[in-house]
């Protein structure tokens, strides 16, 4: 197996872009991270494209070839497009595929996109799309929406290890906080955990403000060998750890409902893959598609002990500057959620976090950084490590 | 929602509570399931009628309804662990303040929810508290 090195990375902005279609975004992102590595369309081996449901958001299938075409590799060079889907998870599976595809020598210069464009349709629809990510017979049948599976999580941490609604409350603020430091966040406002609490309740005890928002968005990675990854670029960003574990689709078969199983599995190949340990983590971008999944994923992943996850929160230590920041980009929360393209976002923050080049949200000498990626309430999970050294 | 066949497939165990069984490790499946989870190919799975008595493992009031199920929000939805073992996600009809972890409940036939444009209503189990 060869290592792998990332050398262009682009997102474009996240947020309601009536303007563009899912073509014009993805096209957007991928020719931006393609820039970003100094490469040529000609040298480009595959493409990989996160998208959960194209067909539900804007009525098309087919994601992987309408996107090889219009970024150009289709009608001359013929590339090979592939399509990931693993709902909330099919960006960092998308990844994984790349990196899966030049680690075995299958390919050298590979792009790795994710992209959703929700607001094409209303959010009634929108919230069906998503709730697909559920077991639709045993779940959505039931009256399930995942805000109310999520809640069903909150309500069992609550009651089991004290977390309150502040605590919850404060991962929003923490990440709207993050958020405003970013240029491509679809919310930068400031909140405090009274507008948190006083926001309308979604299905208690999540208000609407502990939950991510519907999103319009894509994102896009350059990724290479990384015996030739300097020829494109000073500072290559190298994968670490790629892993990823399944668990059951609906949540009242998982063996703990507060805890994500295929988290913590799926942390522990990662850990091992890179010889690294928790305390080496320098940054974290998890999923926290509702507050309590940054809580329990926080936990999940070896950065709190089990049922500490709201008191390590309120007491500032996942923010910028603490012990373990985490969601430096806004998180899911205020930077967005365009499902397909949550995992490539991650990466492309943790990349710019390694690079140097964060700004005002940059964590000082980040040496190793991780993304956490889920789909659904927790059947697959998709970890990365990336290394700023090989 | 509003797929008949999706819906009249599992109407047995939607209707009275049946699933299946591991004759090999004794383990309950609701709803069914044709493989072992434990035992995979080597398990003999059986069919099984369910009770319908269990305690409430966590919950919600849903406020923000599922597609279909508007007209009856805010509702309860629970995960629910069966007496048998098995966990499953069902509606709970009553107070919802008096709703807490480890109340127990048993099973009712009740309207689950209605399927869109051609207005299909469905029917199957929910639960309400076990002492009423």
């Amino acid at each position: 197996m060869r290592d792998v090195a990332i050398i262009g990375v682009k997102n474009t902005k996240f947020g309601e872009l009536w303007e563009e279609s899912l073509r014009d975004i993805v096209v957007e992102a991928g020719i931006g991270a393609i820039e970003d590595a100094g490469a040529s369309g000609k040298e480009i081996d595959a493409l990989y494209v996160g998208n959960m449901s194209g067909g539900r958001f804007v009525d098309q299938e087919h994601i992987g070839a309408l996107i090889a075409d219009y970024s150009g590799l289709s009608k001359n060079l013929h590339i090979p497009a592939t399509r990931v889907e693993a709902a909330c998870a099919s960006g960092g599976l998308a990844l994984r595929q790349a990196i899966m595809s030049v680690a075995s020598g299958y390919s050298d210069i590979v792009v790795a996109a994710g992209a959703e464009k929700m607001t094409d349709v209303g959010s009634e629809e929108a919230s069906s799309a998503l709730a697909a990510a559920a077991d639709r017979e045993w779940e959505g049948m039931a009256g399930a929406t995942f805000p109310g599976l999520y809640a069903m999580i909150a309500k069992l941490h609550m009651h089991r290890y004290g977390t309150t609604s502040e605590q919850l409350a404060e991962v929003a603020v923490k990440n709207h906080k993050n958020g405003s430091f970013n240029p491509i966040a679809q919310y930068k406002n400031i909140i405090t955990v009274d507008d948190v609490l006083n926001s309308i309740m979604v299905a208690d005890p999540l208000h609407i403000f502990d939950c991510s928002p519907i999103t319009d968005g894509a994102s896009a990675l350059v990724l290479a060998p990384a015996d030739i990854a300097h020829k494109y670029t000073d500072t290559p960003i190298y994968i670490k750890a790629t892993a990823q574990a399944s668990d059951t689709i609906a949540l009242h078969d998982r063996r703990d409902i507060t805890t994500l199983d295929a988290t913590v599995v799926a942390a522990k190949r990662a850990y091992s893959m890179a010889k690294l340990k928790p305390k080496d983590i320098d940054l974290v971008e998890v999923h926290d598609c509702f507050t309590i999944a940054e809580i329990c994923a926080i936990e999940d992943l070896g950065f709190a002990e089990k049922g500490k996850g709201g008191i390590v929160t309120a007491n500032g230590e996942t923010a910028i500057g603490g012990r373990i920041p985490v969601n430096t980009s806004g998180g899911l929360k205020a930077c967005g959620h365009p499902v397909g393209a949550t995992g490539i976002k991650q990466a492309v923050e943790v990349v710019t976090q390694l690079r140097g080049d964060a700004g005002k949200r940059q964590v000082a000498g980040a040496k190793y950084g991780m993304t956490h990626n889920v789909g659904g309430s927790g059947a697959t999970a998709v970890i990365h490590i990336f290394s700023r050294e090989r | 929602m509003s797929s008949v066949p999706r819906f009249w497939r599992n109407l047995g165990s939607r209707y009275n509570l049946e699933g299946t069984r591991c004759k090999e490790c004794g383990e309950y499946f609701y709803p069914p399931r044709n493989v072992c989870v434990n035992c995979r190919r080597s398990g003999q799975i059986e069919p099984f009628k369910f009770k319908g008595t269990g305690e409430i493992v966590t919950y919600t009031l849903i406020h923000t309804a599922a597609e279909g199920f508007e007209s009856q929000a805010p509702y309860t939805l629970a995960i629910i662990k069966l007496d048998e073992g098995p966990s499953l996600t069902s509606q709970v009809v009553g107070d919802p303040e008096k709703m807490h972890i480890g109340m127990r409940v048993k099973s009712i036939f009740r309207k689950l929810g209605e399927g869109g444009d051609r207005g299909m209503i469905y029917y199957g189990t929910k639960f309400t508290p076990a002492d009423t």
